[in-house]
């Protein structure tokens, strides 16, 4: 009897020591960051959407269009389209029949950047298996959390016009205003 | 002039003044709310809209009231937007007995105190109402548990009220009031805690709130007998639970914690700097506690706060007659 | 009012009016779900009521499903592991685990044992995030808003820790075959040493605030009790067959990984009911802490991930193989079939929530309906897990 009345006081207290809880973190300051005009701070290490690593001329990317990230993919969001081969000038034709005459091995001329490097966003699952597999360490992911548009098209990246863009405006995010695959076809 | 009687002209301004207060109360109430709530869990609640989020409430009603009132198919036209109507109006007539100070009352009737549980009994009917027509499951569900919860509610709440007037020999708050004094320990709580307590519960019980939200217990009836209610139909039945939260605070402070009495300040101030202390407990409450269950709800009254009630109603009426022969 | 009478829209689809067929004489047919705020996500349960206890209850799964084991039929086994980060949000480094493990069990491959210490230590990370995920849930469903907010609080902080090597918040997709993606930094490494003791500290809150609470107490204790009988019939694991007393842990039962090395304790309730479950759980937490620290202490350097791992190309060599992890919710197998060829031959995937959400119908019967929410929380379940 005594035991119970005594359970029953105790489970009373219980509830005043969950009120003293609440009390406690209503006086604790805040943990929430007010957003539009604090950011958080622990984006540092967050991997957003991918880009190209650019070589040493600024805006012109690493890549060697090999394919090896497209093949890659799980999700199939890379498509690297390679520089078409200029058609050789008749002198060009010709100095090329004549080193091949002469048993030289052709040079090739043709630059190895990606003529597009075209990403689809929505598709990415953000894996990394595409960077892990570059030969050349042409691919990285960006720390853009703050990605977004208006239709589905506004994720459609050629990477090779972002890494321009990045390149033109110095010390602007270039993620703000990526160009899409469309307007560039 | 002399057509309109003095009595007449003072209740029509009281009301005037009880429509406004009531949906000022209630936009402050969920500022108040969502701004503990927000404290609590570490947030700063709503702060966007005008200073410190104060306006939010007021854009909220807004859109409320330009939602589209919608009715499920196969609802009950008439009864379903009777509800929310009915939740509402009596509402409005429970702040007629209150005392807010010395004089300061609308109605003062020598039975107010049974006017406001009469009046309050009204509420249940809004409950049985809205979950009836609204012809859906989890309505039908939230009213059952609203109407047993409601019923079982009232009698310990009017059990420990009657404690109380027992003391003062009247149903007239005003007069329950006068009869305590300016310091704590003039008040009727240093006599009735236990009924104070008994009152503190029950009215928990009787306005719904968390952890006794049983009608609209979330994550089980996804919300109870107001599920089909959208704009201005929850709207009403929201105002009319911070309302119904400010009347049982309201009787609360008059009866056991002094009413308008205390020290410096006037009147009116004490009684509202009272009843805003037990409003914020409530808040506290609700978001502390989980909620019962339905079947423990109801053990607690009958097994509980029943038995203490009229426990304690006895032994108060054995000293007041006591001291009536000393 | 002729729409009074009319009441079509309420007879419900195939699964109600199968299930209505049954149904007692005045009984009232309940969909709880797919859009219910206390089946987390989209589980729908049929429950026929009588009043408001509860007579028979059906689960309907399907609304989540993803074909996750369709897609591994289609990709290559390194393709495969982003899925596996998507079928449970809550512990997805436990499924990264059980697949990246089955692979490597059938290639062969050698994990170094750093990457091993950094599977245990992300693993329980991640397991104490979900097991947090669940608290603050199933304490929403009980009808406390509170304290989901102060286990975000401290989610957040181990979401940051394994953002650091993972680069991402919720569907990791970190493991590979033979290692790690990254290797933890040394910032990485201080956050989880100053989140250990931070978190310890918080431990006695949460007991304050709810698990000591008379209200909490009355609405889980005694509640959905389930034998361990009935516990084995369905095949029921993790803290769910731990909470009635089965002393089985992966980690413990089939070691794998470095954790017979480890010291902790496999925690285990008598009291069968939800309280059980939710002790496990709560003494989980602090038994992940505890291995943290030890894998800190005991890690090597080296490698993280091994020389030569396989390629995206690697074809997994003929065979097959199964291999199970101890996932938050339970026993999380991968069953791996290869023919030598491109892709995997066959993959299939056990899912812990489903064979504890089964033990629902049978728990749930009887009891009323406020206390079967109680279970369905209690049973900690997620729902695209289930599907998959």
């Amino acid at each position: 009897m005594i035991k119970e009345a005594l359970n029953t006081v105790s489970d009373l207290w219980s509830l005043m020591v969950g009120l003293r809880v609440t009390k406690k973190y209503f006086l604790d300051p805040q943990v929430t960051v007010r957003y539009p005009w604090k950011a958080v701070s622990n984006i540092a290490s967050y991997k957003g959407h991918l880009e190209l690593v650019s070589a040493k001329a600024p805006g012109k990317p690493k890549c060697i269009s090999c394919g090896m990230c497209a093949l890659a993919c799980p999700s199939n969001c890379l498509t690297v389209v390679k520089r078409k081969v200029p058609k050789p000038t008749p002198e060009q034709a010709q100095a090329e029949a004549e080193a091949k005459a002469k048993g030289e091995k052709p040079k090739d001329k043709t630059p190895k950047d990606p003529e597009q490097f075209l990403y689809d966003y929505t598709l990415c699952s953000l894996c990394g298996t595409c960077m892990e597999n570059c030969p050349v360490g042409a691919l990285a992911f960006t720390g853009s959390t703050y990605l977004a548009g208006y239709s589905r098209e506004d994720f459609h990246f050629d990477l090779v016009q972002v890494l321009k863009n990045q390149a033109g405006l110095e010390g602007v995010d270039a993620s703000v205003a990526p160009e899409t695959a469309e307007s560039e076809a | 002039m002399n057509a309109i009687p003095a009595e007449l002209l003072r209740i029509i301004i009281g009301l005037v003044a009880i429509a406004v207060s009531v949906g000022l109360i209630g936009l402050v109430m969920v500022w108040v709310e969502r701004k503990v709530a927000g404290h609590i869990q570490r947030r700063p609640g709503p702060y966007e809209v005008g200073p410190n989020g104060l306006i939010q409430p007021l854009c909220d009603a807004l859109k409320l009231v330009g939602k589209q009132l919608f009715m499920p198919k196969g609802a009950d036209p008439i009864l379903f937007w009777l509800a929310p109507v009915l939740a509402f109006l009596p509402v409005l007539l429970l702040f007629l007995p209150l005392p807010v100070g010395d004089g300061l009352q609308t109605l003062d009737v020598n039975l107010g105190l049974l006017l406001i549980l009469a009046f309050s009994g009204l509420a249940v009917l809004s409950v049985l109402l809205a979950g009836w027509a609204s012809n859906n499951k989890y309505g039908l569900l939230g009213a059952a548990r609203g109407v047993a919860q409601a019923v079982a509610y009232e009698i310990p709440l009017l059990l420990s009220v009657l404690a109380v007037s027992f003391v003062a020999g009247s149903l007239d708050l005003a007069h329950v009031v006068k009869l305590q004094g300016t310091w704590p320990w003039n008040w009727n709580i240093m006599t009735q805690p236990l009924a104070f307590l008994i009152y503190i519960v029950s009215a928990l019980g009787e306005t719904n709130r968390a952890p006794f939200d049983l009608p609209e217990a979330e994550s089980e009836l996804t919300a109870g007998f107001h599920t089909e209610y959208s704009g201005m139909g929850f709207g009403l039945f929201f105002l009319a639970e911070y309302a119904n939260m400010v009347v049982v605070c309201s009787v609360a402070t008059a009866l056991f914690l002094g009413g308008w009495h205390g020290p410096v300040l006037p009147g009116p101030v004490w009684f509202v700097l009272k009843v805003s202390a037990l409003m914020l407990l409530m808040v506290f409450v609700r978001w502390t506690y989980p909620r019962v269950r339905f079947d423990q709800l109801l053990v607690i009254n009958w097994k509980w706060l029943l038995p203490l009630a009229v426990a304690n109603l006895l032994l108060t009426a054995f000293f007041v007659k006591l001291a009536q022969f000393a | 009012m002729t729409t009074y009478q009319n009441n079509d829209h309420l007879a419900g689809d195939f699964y109600t009016q199968n299930f209505a067929k049954t149904a007692g004489e005045g009984n009232l047919i309940l969909n709880l779900g797919p859009q219910h705020p206390s089946t987390h996500g989209v589980l729908r349960v049929v429950v026929e009521l009588d009043g408001e206890y509860i007579m028979r209850a059906e689960p309907i799964l399907g609304y989540l499903h993803r074909m996750h084991e369709k897609m591994a039929e289609v990709k290559t086994a390194a393709q495969f592991i982003p899925n596996m980060g998507r079928v449970d949000y809550g512990h997805a480094l436990g499924w990264n685990w059980a697949f990246v493990g089955a692979a490597e069990k059938l290639g062969g491959i050698e994990v170094p044992e750093r990457a091993e210490y950094i599977r245990v230590i992300t693993c329980e990370l991640n397991r104490i995030a979900s097991h947090l995920l669940w608290w603050g849930a199933y304490l929403l469903d009980l009808g406390a808003f509170t304290p989901i907010m102060y286990a975000f609080d401290d989610r957040e902080k181990v979401l940051d820790i394994l953002q650091i090597p993972t680069g991402s918040r919720l569907t990791y997709s970190y493991y590979r075959i033979g290692g790690v993606a990254q290797d933890l930094n040394a910032d990485c490494i201080r956050r989880i040493q100053e989140f250990i003791p931070w978190f310890r500290s918080r431990l006695p809150m949460y007991k304050d605030l709810v698990s000591d609470n008379i209200i909490l107490r009355k609405r889980i204790e005694g509640i959905g009790a389930i034998e361990q009988d009935t516990c084995r019939r369905y095949g029921a694991t993790g803290p769910v067959a731990r909470g009635s007393g089965i002393n089985y842990d992966v980690r413990r039962a089939q070691p794998y990984s470095v954790y017979p090395k480890l010291d902790f304790v496999v925690p285990t309730s008598d009291l069968k009911d939800a309280r059980g479950r939710y002790d496990v759980r709560m003494i989980e937490m602090e038994q992940s802490l505890r291995i943290i620290e030890q894998a800190l202490d005991m890690m090597p350097e080296g490698e993280v991930l091994v020389k030569g791992a396989p390629k995206p190309s690697w074809k997994v060599p003929a065979g097959e193989t199964y291999f199970a992890v101890e996932g938050a919710r339970g026993k999380i197998g991968a069953y791996v079939v290869s023919d030598g060829g491109k892709n995997i031959y066959r993959t299939k995937l056990r899912a812990p929530g489903f064979c504890n959400l089964s033990l629902f119908a049978e728990v749930s019967q009887g009891t009323i309906l406020a206390d079967a929410v109680a279970i369905l929380g209690s049973l900690d379940l997620i729902i695209p897990e289930i599907d998959r």
